[in-house]
């Protein structure tokens, strides 16, 4: 019911070549989806085009069959997408409480938000510890925990998630990771995961999609996609 | 000793329309980035109203909420009709753009009202209270800092304790991130505008009374005073508008008293000076980075 389905999408910044090129994609209900490729093969812009933070030329996005095209990011993330982007987005001036009630807002009435708050507490517990502290002070493990909270308190359908792996100690990334898989899991929730962590992306998800040129050049089962040698030296590099 | 405690009660009735006019500097400064130069002539046109509606009804009380009303509506025309409109990417052309705005409101107010300053009965008495042979604050100064005090607090719980104010907020610190939460930014704006040039009608308000009374310049050196207060404080903070703006108006009253009235905008000009010099950021600077 919340598929996400990208056609002939095409992305560009400024007059330069498209950095998309009429991508076609797919992401059906659950579970969740790496989305791969080199540097600067396009995967940021994918997810920013999504949402809408970057204008498509053209193309469309739909959701659930709904069509986002021509919506405001504030209106696509009410419809149900979310995007962790890369380099976190912690509103550094606000507290972590405020932090995860304003990803709430709009989702829920003022008691629900509250528990759905708490529930995140219970998730990631180094968050509940540092409920009074501000953004800015928080190491980078604890903001993307937050960043990724703060997504999920307002339940979202589809989540995008930005390299969340950028910077952190294998450890917390498999916590992380854990904790994504397990709520997919539970909730039915949509995860598109992009990613230069080939392995560590391939192992939680369900498909990988290898992005290379502007396109969808491998959608697969992600154990073939991480089986396979020769996959893996034309599009990933190793 | 009793002259000093006469200026400083009034320097602090002086202080508190000081910075609610700066407050609503800092308001729309966080919420929009911009400087409005054209908030004293956007403040005296909701007076103007304000003015109407009391000559009309008797009622100062309705005079003060159909100008504060006015205020806000005028806010959002203006951020709608006019800022959203201008290029975002230096903050130039929003300055122009305010400037030109000043000019079409003062030129109009002119035309339609005429140049000459109309008295503005202050709804209590001007005489100060006597305390034991002391000259302490009128009335009417009194009920300028309650005023003051209310709105501030009000602003404050607004601000610090809604969800409003939590987007309003958000949106002021980090615009994308909060349209990725579903914060309609674009409203926030046009919020944060209303608030602000309530704000400022508010103390254009309570300022005319005490001055020559209504015409369309009758906010400019409030403003230029305000908008020294609200660097002074750190264009970024309420707190420091409110310490800089009391601290100010207790200054140049006490400048007025015991030197002149035309030495107390130089002793404004070197504080500002001494700030800007020692901390360039203001009295309460943001001071960490605003990366996220
Ligand atoms: N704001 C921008 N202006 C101009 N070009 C851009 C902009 N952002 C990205 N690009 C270009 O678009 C291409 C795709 O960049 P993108 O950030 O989407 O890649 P990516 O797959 O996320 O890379 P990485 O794995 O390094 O994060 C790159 O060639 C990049 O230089
Ligand atoms: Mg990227």
């Amino acid at each position: 019911m919340s598929t996400l389905t990208v056609e002939r999408l095409t992305v560009g910044y400024g007059d330069g070549a498209p950095v998309l090129d009429g991508l076609d994609l797919e992401i059906a209900d659950g579970g969740i989806v790496a989305l791969l490729g080199a540097n600067g093969a396009g995967k940021t812009t994918l997810l920013r085009a999504l949402t809408g933070l970057v204008p498509a030329r053209s193309g469309r996005v739909l959701l659930g069959g709904a069509d986002l095209t021509g919506l405001p990011t504030e209106d696509r993330v009410r419809r149900g997408l979310a995007l962790v982007p890369e380099g976190r987005g912690v509103v550094a001036e606000l507290t972590v409480d405020e932090n995860l009630l304003l990803g709430g807002l709009w989702r829920h009435r003022a008691a629900a938000r509250r528990a759905a708050v708490e529930e995140m507490y219970d998730l990631f517990e180094p968050l509940a510890r540092r409920r009074g502290a501000h953004g800015h002070s928080l190491s980078g493990g604890e903001r993307q925990m937050l960043a990724l909270a703060r997504a999920l308190v307002a339940r979202p359908d589809v989540l995008l998630l930005d390299e969340p792996s950028l910077g952190l100690a294998p450890l917390v990334v498999a916590q992380l990771l854990g904790v994504l898989r397990e709520t997919a899991r539970r909730t039915g929730l949509t995860v598109l995961l992009a990613e230069q962590n080939v392995t560590g992306a391939l192992s939680v998800a369900d498909r990988g999609v290898v992005l290379s040129l502007g396109e969808a050049v491998a959608d697969r089962p992600a154990a073939e996609l991480a089986a396979e040698p020769a996959l893996r030296h034309a599009y990933l590099g190793f | 000793m009793d002259r000093l405690v006469f200026l400083l009660s009034s320097g602090l009735a002086r202080g508190a329309v000081l910075a609610l006019f700066a407050l609503s500097l800092v308001i729309v400064w966080r919420a929009a980035r911009v400087v409005n130069f054209a908030q004293a002539a956007m403040a005296i046109a909701a007076v103007y109203v304000a003015f109407a509606i009391t000559a009309a009804s008797g009622s100062y009380w309705l005079g003060l909420i159909g100008g504060l009303a006015t205020g806000a509506l005028l806010g959002a025309a203006v951020e709608a009709g006019l800022m959203r409109r201008v290029p975002h990417t230096t903050p130039l052309p929003g300055m122009i753009v305010a400037i030109g705005l000043v000019m079409i409101l003062q030129s109009g107010l002119s035309i339609a009202f005429g140049p000459q300053h109309r008295t503005m009965r202050p709804p209590f008495s001007e005489r100060p209270f006597d305390l034991g042979g002391v000259p302490v604050l009128s009335p009417y100064e009194l009920f300028v800092l309650v005023v003051a005090a209310l709105v501030m607090g009000g602003l404050a719980l607004l601000f610090n304790r809604t969800s409003l104010g939590l987007q309003l907020r958000a949106s002021a610190f980090a615009p994308e991130t909060s349209r990725l939460l579903g914060v309609r930014v674009p409203r926030m704006v046009t919020v944060g505008w209303m608030l602000s040039v309530a704000t400022a009608a508010l103390a254009a308000l309570l300022l005319v009374p005490t001055e020559l009374g209504l015409n369309p310049f009758a906010a400019d050196l409030l403003f230029v005073n305000a908008f020294a207060v609200a660097v002074i404080g750190g264009l970024d903070s309420p707190a420091g508008a409110l310490a800089a703006g009391i601290g100010v108006g207790i200054l140049s009253s006490l400048v007025t008293g015991y030197v002149s009235a035309s030495a107390a905008p130089l002793a404004v000009l070197a504080v500002l000076t001494a700030v800007l010099l020692l901390r360039p950021g203001g009295l309460v600077a943001a001071g960490k980075a605003r990366s996220a």
